[in-house]
């Protein structure tokens, strides 16, 4: 007989324990199925260290994914304090960028650092009015985010496709539907060999943090997270704070967006965010919301996903084989948070006068 | 004697990481008796039949059934063996009916043999008194009916030994009278029947042994014959209490709080307050009666702002409440501690802290954006001594405190923020006696300050020992409103359903 019971009182140390642990499953299962492939597991885990913090131009790499993934958490952390399930991150990421290339086609010719400025501006304000209606929709009439906010994403999607296949359309690529490369002076700059996005990354990290944890409407959100009815019994304008902390995700968001296609692409795509914006969710929820978490688990993600690709091209082992060690590896990492919530044990039998009736 | 032992705990110990809920309990059930369960909220009593219904594994000790040792890994085996669990909140389908009710979930047949079905059921509810409807649905009956349907349901299923969990909590003095006639019944017929309580009154009318539990200890099993009301208190709290509420007399009596044909309509348009008027005073605590759910709710959250009123008018001190925000409300020192049934629904946010929940109403007075927390930790720490909230600190979690401690938090907090006007509801729901008596006593001192209450109650002894006038009502309609020192509890028990005050005068024993 297998009881589950709810455990409330796991300590941190039992937690780091459970996790390593799920780590050192992952990596015994995910080496039985590299020797199945004939590799050598051990060369293949030293690979994929290597692949992602071997050289500076590797570690860069991954730093440079990390910045997208930091940034999306954190909006998406914002949201889901409050319950509210945004998983429309990745269209708001998309309508920033959107808003970041309209103002360098509405405004050619302003000198480079204005049109960053602007860019910068327009990406918070695009991701913001994208996330809008979603928010609107639930705080006035309670439709589901959830549904709403996916939705969004495949609007935002299709959007940009239409202007590249349109309005936007590229005259030099040669009838491809694609939009122009953007100008050299409105790429972001860089500090220390990167984009200055890792600064802008940390310090809104540092930001959220000090807003979920120290502010009022930091302190209002997680009342409406916990129970609406509270938070109107104290005086709340649940409604004001539900739409202003979806904006703030949805910013967030479109910041993300406008950072990747200034530093990243320089080209406007549909698939600009890249799934960030769907990653972030499993980054937010691995890191329980919190903004130092955030910064160290999409560190570790993106490293997972630079060795990943490494060992594909180090070992010749197919996309598919290494999205099956990806996937095995973030299995045995997310089921192990069950683990730290709940307890499994193993009782005896109702003796046998009862078990008779009962089998 | 012992050969009518149909239950038996042996060295019963169960913990919630490092609470200890049950420790080391012996306790037997005899057929043919009715053993209360007395103690304190806290004192284990549910741990205890949870563990006995098998929701709960012990950590150790045994269960015997009829002599033999039983492990029980779910209810289904606990009901196997004939025991039957009636809990406080029921677990009935409302849109079913009660034949539906009773036959759901049962082995057998694909087709139901509703003639032979309704004649086993019938025998069943005729012998024991059980009066019900059984084409009657669920969400037409009355509380009542809904516990005879639930004690029905369990004896269909085969139940000998019948534990009730508090089921005399939602019941008119009626309703519970004709409750113990049933279980005097099942008694005669030979069922143990096991009555878990903290009503002294109920306990000594109705019990043959009482077994005392204190702190997850058993304490002491009486015969009633052998015990009075003031040994199993002593025995409860482990002190002698003064049981008397007592109504401070004030002379102030400027009228604070005046509402007038108050009409408020639920989600589904259906009325819930129908023309309600009364007037409250300073230093006055109006008293609310009635059976749950008659618009006790909808008449506090309308008060503070939170129910949209239909039509009628709310003055305080002259001015209309009708249409302000909540948070206007509260600014004018009208204060609010609803603890409804799930206690953490409104008021209070139970992830949070202490120090987090002492500032959700006065958060927003302080200066800038940022949070300041020192005054509310000291605030937290004062509750904590004064009130004796027992915690492991004032950062922990309060969903993880007993429900007596976040009682007292979040009334602690409601009357630190100095009131004028009190709404407070059930505010000793599910609170030990002790402290039940402290609440009362902070009440009064309110009361003495000039503080306005309105003070909506499920005892009645309470309600006429503390109150100076009482309001019954009844499905959202003032049956009337009376005055304590000339009313008796039968009197307000027929007004809680619907007779006037006319009618239920004169009125000294029910039957």
């Amino acid at each position: 007989m297998i009881r589950v019971t709810k455990c409330t009182n796991t300590t941190r140390i039992q937690a780091v324990i459970i996790r390593l642990a799920a780590v050192v499953i992952a990596l015994v299962v995910s080496a039985l199925f590299i020797l199945m492939q004939n590799h050598n597991p051990l060369d293949v885990y030293i690979s994929m260290i290597t692949g992602a913090w071997g050289k500076w131009s590797m570690l860069k790499a991954t730093i440079v994914d990390t910045i997208p993934l930091i940034i999306t958490s954190l909006g998406v952390a914002i949201a889901f304090k409050m319950k509210f399930w945004n998983i429309g991150a990745e269209g708001q990421a998309i309508m920033g960028a959107f808003f970041a290339n309209l103002m360098v086609v509405q405004f050619p010719g302003l000198p480079g650092p204005l049109t960053i400025f602007l860019m910068f501006i327009a990406g918070i304000v695009g991701g913001a009015l994208w996330a809008f209606p979603p928010a609107f929709f639930k705080a006035k009439y309670g439709a589901n985010e959830t549904l709403f906010t996916l939705m969004m994403n495949y609007i935002a999607m299709r959007w940009i496709k239409y202007l590249a296949s349109g309005p936007w359309k590229d005259p030099k690529a040669n009838g491809q539907n694609r939009i122009a490369i953007l100008p050299e002076n409105t790429k972001l700059p860089e500090l220390f060999d990167v984009h200055v996005g890792w600064i802008i990354a940390l310090a809104l990290a540092v930001m959220v943090y000090i807003f979920l944890n120290k502010t009022k409407k930091g302190y209002e959100i997680a009342v409406i997270g916990e129970s609406e009815n509270t938070a109107r019994y104290a005086g709340m304008n649940v409604r004001q704070v539900v739409i202003s902390a979806v904006m703030l995700s949805g910013a967030l968001a479109g910041l993300m967006g406008m950072i990747q296609l200034s530093a990243v692409s320089g080209q406007l795509t549909s698939d600009i965010a890249g799934g960030v914006g769907f990653t972030a969710i499993t980054v937010a929820w691995l890191a329980q919301l919190s903004a130092p978490g955030i910064i160290l688990v999409s560190f570790l993600f993106s490293t997972l996903e630079q060795g990943i690709s490494y060992i594909q091209s180090d070992f010749n082992i197919p996309l598919a084989s290494a999205k099956v060690l990806q996937a095995l590896i973030l299995f045995f990492v997310l089921g192990s948070e069950f683990f730290i919530q709940y307890r499994v044990s193993f009782k005896k039998n109702m003796t046998s006068t009862v078990g008779k009736e009962g089998k | 004697m012992d050969n009518n032992v149909v239950i038996e705990l042996r060295n019963i110990t169960k913990t919630f990481g490092s609470v200890v809920a049950n420790k080391n309990i012996n306790f037997n059930v005899r057929s043919g008796e009715i053993h209360s369960l007395l103690g304190e909220n806290g004192s284990g009593k549910s741990t205890l039949m949870n563990v006995l219904s098998g929701i709960y594994a012990p950590d150790s000790g045994s269960i015997f059934i009829r002599g033999k040792e039983v492990h029980f890994n779910s209810p289904k085996d606990s009901i196997k063996m004939g025991i039957g669990m009636i809990y406080q909140h029921f677990k009935l389908v409302d849109v079913f009916t009660a034949s539906e009710n009773i036959i759901m979930g049962q082995k057998g047949n694909l087709f139901v043999n509703k003639k032979k079905l309704s004649l086993q059921i019938r025998e069943i509810s005729e012998k024991f008194g059980l009066d019900i409807d059984l084409n009657k649905k669920v969400y037409n009956m009355s509380v009542g009916e809904k516990q005879n349907l639930e004690i029905l349901k369990v004896l269909y299923r085969g139940a000998e030994i019948l534990i009730l969990d508090e089921p005399t909590a939602v019941l008119t003095p009626q309703e519970t009278k004709k409750l113990f006639e049933i279980m005097r019944n099942m008694k005669k017929s030979g069922c143990a029947i096991v009555m878990i309580t903290h009503k002294m009154d109920e306990v000594l009318e109705i019990s043959d042994r009482i077994t005392v539990l204190r702190k997850g200890e058993a304490v002491e099993t009486v015969d009633r014959n052998s015990t009075s009301a003031k040994e199993l208190i002593n025995l409860m709290v482990g002190r002698p209490i003064d049981l008397s509420v007592k109504c401070v007399p004030t002379d102030k009596k400027t009228p604070v709080l005046k509402v007038e044909n108050l009409t408020v309509y639920n989600e589904d348009k259906a009325k819930v307050l129908h023309e309600v008027s009364f007037e409250l005073s300073e230093g006055e605590i109006l008293g609310v009666a009635g059976v749950a759910g008659s618009g006790q709710k909808e008449l506090c959250e309308a008060i503070a702002g939170l129910y949209p009123v239909a039509g009628g008018e709310i003055l305080y001190k002259g001015e209309s409440l009708v249409g302000k925000s909540p948070r206007d409300i509260i600014n004018k020192g009208i204060s609010m501690s609803f603890v409804p049934e799930d206690r953490l629904g409104m008021g209070l946010v139970p992830s949070m802290d202490m120090v987090d929940n002492m500032i959700l109403k006065d958060y927003h007075t302080q200066k800038g954006i940022l949070i300041t927390r020192t005054n509310a930790r000291k605030m937290a720490e004062k509750l904590v001594k004064t009130l004796d909230i027992s915690t492991p600190g004032v950062n922990y979690p309060i969903r993880l405190l007993s429900g007596g401690n976040i009682q007292k938090v979040l009334l602690g907090r409601e009357i630190e923020s100095n009131p004028k006007l009190l709404i407070t509801a059930y505010p000793v729901r599910g609170l030990d006696i002790g402290v039940s008596y402290t609440i009362y006593d902070l009440l009064n001192e309110q009361k003495k300050k000039g503080v306005a209450i309105l003070y909506i109650g499920e005892d009645l002894d309470v309600l006429l020992g503390l109150c100076d006038r009482i309001m019954v009502i009844c499905d959202g309609k003032i049956t009337g409103i009376v005055d304590p020192r000339k009313a008796t509890k039968e009197m307000l028990g027929l007004m809680m359903t619907g007779k006037s005050e006319k009618d239920s005068e004169g009125v000294n024993n029910v039957d």
